[in-house]
């Protein structure tokens, strides 16, 4: 079954462009421009996955998730960005989002990210398990919850392979694990990373400037 | 004294402004100079001046200074002017008072009621002059820069301190001051009242102008970015329109002009400069690399360090094996990852294309061995490439 998707991007062009690259791959309900509009259309027409721009006017790709999913949690996020700010990546996972993508990516790769967030995988650009990595690193210093401040070493070794170009099956192979038990570390790794209080991690993502 | 510059000719559109001839000068320019702007012959003005020079030596005097605060012909307002000014004044200031000191001793003198203010009075005006002379073409930077704004302003001052000290000094010294204050006073009244009546309209000048400037710097940022599109934005468009039917050469080019365009957005400068860290510098060879072959190099980096010796070599080494996949992979992707950790920097370059048996590979065949193997084993570091037939290469580089 294909997954039903909505659009939410301030460029026409960039929408037309998308919709065209993912062909018959997914069922487009719906596009909206702006948050106001995106998030009243997804209320209403419950997608399974919700492609969302990072940047928008009024609030940005955050605001949508904010205030979509205490409605409607069932509904899940692909971020897409232009821009590999940390600042803006890590805001719209920590909002809840469930992965994200570059817009340089090809048709293909997009349905294939957008297939696995609609069965409730998580999705790492390699650019974001690199910001991962990066966050985590420093000495996590006094924390209040251990567990959910740290990454642990086979999470690091699964983000390190994504960061290095391996897909999901590689991964697997390389660490003789299953396929399913690296998107249990992976979406273990989303779950620190939307939850984690360490306050170095905001400030991390604030002080760190485009690659 | 007069040393010979560059000539440049003239000819074409004579500066009116009061400026120190570049061609016609004896010495400083200086005559040629204001014969040119009063239309006088120059002869006159030479034969002026060496006349004034019997007669007290006030035409020395009056040419050091005209030497000193004239501005030489297409001697823009450089940055280099004022620089210049302070030593030269220093200098010629000395020599000028050397002079008028000798000839005071020498009996050959007015008095020194007639020449001091005289020449207080001639400072002051050079001042003003030249001043005006300046401000004749305001420039961009003139406008910016504000310090150089205020020292305009100051040095007006100055020369109107030094103008009014100079007629009053001369005023009271040759008693004339009492007869004249009634006629000084009655014309600051007039003055104030003048200056009271017209203040709004000077004031609103003002503005006006200001507004003026400000619309300029911003239609000047304008056309900056519109420069800047046009020279890359529009050309690669341009580019890409011309090979619509080759793929990758489109590819190329708008990862290119992304790349660039993004740098110019949010980077401004940093791009400009030299890479010094590890990240930028593989950063640069990606796009370097991605250029000369058409494929993506996609760089990602954890940690960084500053550039040295080592690092470098590292960059080289990465460098030869991205070339390497985007020769001979197929693959239309290379995944470079970075990491910097507790001191050591390793470097992966991956590929998912056709791959090779490295048994098979000839021994001889150095691309591999002495570009990437060697380099990295000479500063204490090491290589090794993995590959599998169908499954592509990965080359991890640790230092």
């Amino acid at each position: 079954m294909k997954p039903r998707v909505f659009l939410v991007d301030d460029h026409e062009l960039f929408r037309s462009g998308v919709r065209a690259e993912l062909g018959d791959a997914v069922d487009v309900v719906g596009e909206a421009s702006e948050v106001d509009a995106a998030v009243e259309m997804i209320l209403e027409r419950r997608p399974e996955v919700v492609l969302l721009d990072v940047h928008l006017p009024d609030g940005g790709g955050r605001a949508v998730v904010q205030r979509v999913v205490p409605q409607a949690p069932e509904v899940r996020f692909l971020a897409l960005s232009v821009s590999d700010a940390a600042e803006d990546v890590i805001g719209v996972i920590r909002a809840g989002a469930r992965g994200y993508v570059t817009k340089t990516i090809s048709g293909p790769e997009l349905a294939d990210a957008i297939r696995r967030v609609a069965e409730g995988d998580v999705v790492f650009s390699r650019r974001l398990a690199g910001f991962v990595l990066d966050a985590f690193a420093a000495s996590p210093g006094p924390s209040a919850d251990p567990e959910l401040d740290q990454l642990t070493a086979r999470e690091q070794e699964v983000l390190r392979l994504i960061a290095r170009g391996y897909p999901y099956k590689a991964i697997a192979k390389e660490l003789v694990i299953s396929a399913r038990t690296v998107e249990t570390h992976v979406s273990s790794v989303l779950h620190k990373l939307q939850l984690s209080n360490r306050h170095d991690l905001t400030r991390w993502a604030a002080e760190r400037r485009l690659i | 004294m007069g040393s010979s510059k560059a000539v440049t000719s003239d000819t074409q559109s004579p500066p009116r402004r009061l400026a120190r001839s570049r061609t016609d000068r004896m010495l400083g320019g200086v005559c040629g100079g204001v014969a040119r702007a009063t239309g006088l012959d120059p002869l006159v003005v030479r034969v002026a001046v060496l006349a004034l020079t019997a007669a007290g030596g006030t035409g020395v005097l009056l040419y050091a200074l005209a030497w000193v605060f004239l501005p030489e012909d297409g001697d823009g307002a450089g940055p280099s002017h004022r620089s210049r000014d302070a030593g030269e004044i220093l200098a010629v200031g000395s020599i000028v008072l050397g002079v008028i000191l000798l000839i005071r001793s020498s009996g050959l003198w007015f008095g020194d009621a007639l020449v001091w203010p005289a020449l207080l009075a001639g400072v002051g005006l050079a001042v003003i002059w030249r001043q005006t002379g300046a401000e004749g073409r305001p420039s961009l930077s003139d406008v910016v820069d504000l310090r150089s704004r205020r020292a305009a302003l100051a040095r007006v001052g100055v020369g109107v301190v030094l103008v009014v000290s100079g007629v009053g000094a001369f005023l009271a010294a040759s008693d004339a001051f009492s007869a004249v204050r009634q006629g000084i006073l009655a014309s600051a009244a007039i003055v104030g009242g003048l200056a009271l009546i017209t203040g709004p309209f000077w004031i609103r000048m003002g503005r006006d102008l200001a507004d003026e400037r400000r619309q300029r710097i911003r239609s000047e940022e304008r056309a900056e970015v519109a420069a800047h599109l046009h020279d890359s934005v529009l050309q690669t468009l341009a580019l890409i329109q011309r090979n619509a039917d080759d793929p990758r050469a489109v590819v190329t080019m708008a990862r290119r002009q992304e790349r660039e365009l993004r740098g110019w957005l949010f980077e401004h400068d940093q791009l400009q400069a030299d890479a010094q860290t590890l990240a930028a510098a593989l950063a640069r060879a990606g796009e370097e690399v991605e250029g000369l072959h058409g494929v993506n190099i996609d760089v990602v980096a954890v940690g960084d360090l500053p550039l040295d010796d080592r690092a470098r070599a590292l960059v080289a080494a990465a460098r030869e094996a991205m070339v390497n996949a985007a020769k001979w992979s197929g693959d239309d992707t290379v995944s470079v990852y970075a990491e910097v950790r507790e001191g050591e920097a390793s470097v992966f370059v991956r590929d998912w294309g056709r791959g090779f048996d490295l048994d098979a590979v000839a021994a001889d065949r150095h691309g591999v061995r002495e570009s990437i193997v060697d380099r990295m084993a000479r500063h204490g570091g090491k290589a090794v490439v993995r590959s599998t037939p169908g499954e592509g290469t990965e080359v991890e580089l640790r230092l």
